[in-house]
């Protein structure tokens, strides 16, 4: 008679873990990382390091005071992929501080205060960025323009300086421009013509210059999530076509007036969140109707905060808003269970 | 041989210690309609009737009879039925010789098939990956399994007959065709069916094959649909056409620690060891015991246990094949669950629901309505046993259920029981009341079982003593009676008088 170890059911290896989904998401991150170093140069790098170590630190201070396992939930990669996100959303030269700042919203309040990893209501990258951008406004809005427009571009030795250093010792009233979005909002505010806005060197061939080119590398990526299953279609398609589908009859209607659909999609941070905030589980729907309101919610409250709030881009708040909607979304769209009428 | 290896209660047995019996002949009656008789697996003499370790996921003992066969093999036969058998002698057939569904509930066969219904659906889709013990038996035995489905049809009277073949079991579904066309039954009609987990599932299967769904809560009956396990139709020819006992069954032996894997048709109560031994032993990578399938079969904690007869496959899966043991991880909602769930239910939600012991919350998202199909713990990133959370979470709303009808029975019984008490109070009342104007001579033969009125008998002053003496006897006896069976006591009001 043999002897065997036993265990619950399925018997089968998992095909899928926590870790490599959190490693997908930054491998397809990587091709819009390398499409922010050569539109804005290596700024990014430096901050993505910074808010890194900032996650990092803080989840693990945060778990040895709940009392937490360190060595599963530090490698589960979780912390990295926040602060991967939470580095591209702000100015590639913001000072050091804004990441600790934001890491610390982000890791220590919007993800462990509420559970740690699973747990937490809200997106932990973008109350990080929110917070941020609430506190800071004028470090937050100092965007470069891309390296194209610039007569020489910012090496890593400029960044560093920027980053860790004195700010001011660069020469800001060159380097730095208004976003593609600002300018948008601003002049579109007296009563310009968005055709003649769009003359301006920032824009490029539909959104802004450089700009589109992030977006598209983001589409890469997400089409790397899509492919590998991390990323169901539904979010990503809702929140770009509600944006689309609320856009496109004002901009049929007057084009002067209101910018186009594809000007909405490839410039600030939509077609990001698209692909990578939104579709993030945790603070998402689960069910996959849940999924397409949800996306719908992001798109449509992106566009409303663009036109009407005082900030250019909405995303951030958009996803936040819906984050808090996603347990009643998830309430109201479960599947019908399978011989049963309509809901249970 | 395990006499607990059906749906129902553990069959009784019907043999002593020392006796010899032959194979086929009825070594234990079923108790109820759930439950199968069971037969002796080979031919031989019993050397014990004792608890033994049986398959079973708690790992405990339970009854068995052990033979010591002879290897003789002799048969016990019953004599064949004739096509023109009425339908109920058929069924008892199908009792005696202890048929069960051999697709894995083992649910008697006898009691599923006494509705009649419009169509009857032959599962040949195995249940899991890793299983080929139907494919197995269709490319080997299509004929005698067609003329199964045949008396199936015949007894449940069915105009439709649809047998469900997985689109990859290539050689078995051309055994199967050939055998249904010769047959030459135009009601029997062959489909094929994606090789897709959880299709084997008897209400999966159907909405494939009809696009009917079966109510939650309800049976395939419901909707005028019967099904059954092809292995089922093959037992049941046998019993009617032969007269055989279900005595032995195929059953897949595979698995990468396996030797050389195979499908085996094995008599019942053989032990896994000798089993294995004769599918090339064990390999050297042999990491877990499976009965069942990957998904939602049992591990066994060893080979001693016999081949009962839901075992539709023994695995021996090798380390590469077993789930690494990891830390469980938090929920992500990642919705894989969701999407693969064939019961469309919302595993993750369920999973919050039963954690936090809310199960009016675990009604209203169906747990009822869960398969324990182990799709959902099988896409698990974080690795949560769901399935293990879901068996959990039913087993409590049974309790809870069963505790909640024993409560209301005990308070209809303390209702019914204080109404009781002030009736005969008021009658007790109304009778003194009565004599003191009209005294009556009183008859202790009067006294009824379920109205104690001793009292008459006791406070009426010209009194035969015998007859006092005995009614109080009779009390008595009724009062131990009434303890015995662990009521509320039900205090005689007059005791004390008497």
């Amino acid at each position: 008679m043999r002897h065997f170890a036993v265990a619950g059911s399925p018997h089968q290896p998992a095909p899928i873990r926590v870790r490599r989904v959190m490693l997908d998401v930054l491998l397809a991150l990587l091709p819009g990382i390398g499409m922010h170093v050569a539109v804005f140069g290596p700024g990014v790098l430096i901050q993505i390091t910074l808010a890194c170590g900032f996650a990092l630190a803080f989840e693990a201070m945060a778990l040895r005071a709940r009392g937490r396992p360190q060595q599963p939930f530090i490698s589960d990669l979780s912390a990295p992929v926040t602060a991967v996100l939470f580095a591209l959303c702000i100015p590639p030269l913001c000072p050091w501080w804004i990441s600790a700042i934001g890491m610390l919203a982000a890791i220590g309040v919007a993800k462990h205060i509420y559970g740690g990893l699973g747990f937490n209501l809200f997106n932990p990258a973008m109350v990080g960025y929110a917070v941020v951008l609430l506190s800071f406004p004028r470090e937050l809005s100092q965007w470069l323009a891309p390296a194209s427009l610039l007569p020489q571009g910012v090496g890593l030795g400029d960044a560093l300086q920027a980053i860790l250093g004195n700010p001011t010792a660069l020469p800001w009233d060159t380097l730095s421009s208004a976003t593609p979005l600002d300018v948008l909002r601003n002049q579109a505010g007296q009563d310009q013509m968005i055709n003649e806005i769009r003359h301006a060197p920032i824009f490029g061939d539909f959104g802004g210059r450089g700009w589109e080119w992030i977006a598209n590398a983001w589409l890469l990526g997400g089409a790397y999530l899509l492919w590998r299953r991390v990323v169901h279609w539904q979010v990503p398609f809702a929140v770009l076509a509600s944006a689309i589908a609320l856009s496109l009859p004002f901009w049929l209607s007057d084009p002067d007036m209101h910018p186009s659909p594809l000007q909405h999609v490839f410039s600030g941070g939509l077609m990001f969140a698209a692909w990578f905030v939104a579709t993030d589980p945790v603070t998402g729907c689960a069910s996959p109707r849940g999924r397409l309101v949800f996306g719908a919610g992001v798109g449509v409250l992106t566009l409303v905060l663009r036109r009407w709030s005082d900030y250019p881009d909405g995303v951030a708040f958009a996803v936040l808003l819906m984050n808090a909607l996603a347990p009643l979304i998830d309430r109201y769209t479960r599947p019908r269970v399978f011989g049963r009428g309509r809901h249970a | 041989m395990s006499l607990a290896q059906h749906a129902g209660a553990a069959a009784r047995p019907v043999v002593r210690v020392g006796q010899t019996v032959r194979r086929g002949e009825c070594i234990a009656q079923a108790t109820d309609g759930l439950s199968a008789s069971v037969h002796a697996g080979s031919s031989g003499r019993i050397l014990a009737i004792e608890d033994r370790p049986v398959p079973h996921a708690s790992g405990l003992a339970a009854q068995c009879i052990v033979i010591q066969t002879d290897g003789r093999d002799d048969w016990l036969r019953l004599p064949a039925l004739p096509i023109e058998t009425p339908r109920h002698a058929l069924l008892d057939r199908l009792a005696d010789c202890g048929v069960v569904g051999l697709g894995g509930a083992a649910f008697p066969t006898a009691t599923k098939l006494v509705p009649v219904c419009e169509t009857l659906v032959i599962n040949a889709a195995e249940c899991e990956p890793h299983i080929a013990c139907d494919d197995g038996l269709l490319r080997e035995r299509a004929d005698a399994v067609v003329a199964g489905v045949q008396w199936l049809q015949r007894i449940c009277a069915a105009s439709r007959v649809l047998i469900a073949i997985e689109d990859a079991m290539t050689d078995a579904t051309l055994a199967l065709t050939r055998a249904v066309q010769r047959c030459a039954d135009p009601r029997l009609q062959v489909s094929e069916v994606p090789t897709i987990y959880p299709q084997g599932g008897e209400r999966q299967l159907i909405r494939v094959l009809t696009g009917h769904e079966v109510p939650a809560g309800g049976l395939p009956q419901d909707i005028g649909i019967l099904c059954h396990n092809v292995a089922t139709a093959y037992a049941v020819s046998r019993a009617i056409e032969y007269g055989e006992a279900l005595t032995s069954r195929i059953v897949s032996v595979s698995g990468a620690g396996i030797g050389s894997p195979g499908n085996f048709d094995v008599h019942l109560g053989t032990s896994l060891e000798f089993l294995i031994a004769h599918a090339g032993g064990y390999g050297p990578d042999a990491a877990r015991l499976v009965m069942g399938g990957p998904m939602m079969g049992i591990a066994l904690p060893h080979d001693g246990v016999p081949v009962v007869k839901a075992c539709n496959s023994v695995l021996v899966l090798g380390a590469g094949e077993i789930r690494r043991s990891a830390p469980e991880m938090p929920c992500i909602r990642c919705g894989e669950c969701v999407r693969v769930c064939p019961a469309q239910l919302m595993p993750q939600q369920l999973f919050d629901a039963i954690r936090l012991d809310d199960w009016q919350q675990t009604e209203r998202l169906a747990l009822s309505v869960c398969i324990e199909c182990g799709c959902c713990a099988q896409v698990c990133p974080s690795q949560i046993p769901l399935v293990d959370w879901y068996r959990h979470g039913k087993s409590e709303i049974a309790i809870a259920q069963r505790r909640d009808t024993q409560a209301n029975t005990a308070r209809i019984r303390y209702e019914a029981r204080n109404i009781r008490l002030a009736r005969e109070q008021a009658e007790r009342v109304a009778r003194i009341s009565d004599r003191a104007v009209v005294p009556v001579a009183p008859r202790a033969e009067a006294t009824t079982l379920d109205t104690p009125s001793l009292t008459v008998a006791a406070t009426s002053p010209p009194m035969d003593k015998s007859a006092v003496l005995a009614a109080i006897a009779r009390g008595r006896a009724r009062k131990q009676a009434r303890d015995a069976e662990t009521k509320p006591p039900a205090q005689p009001p007059d005791d004390s008088s008497a």
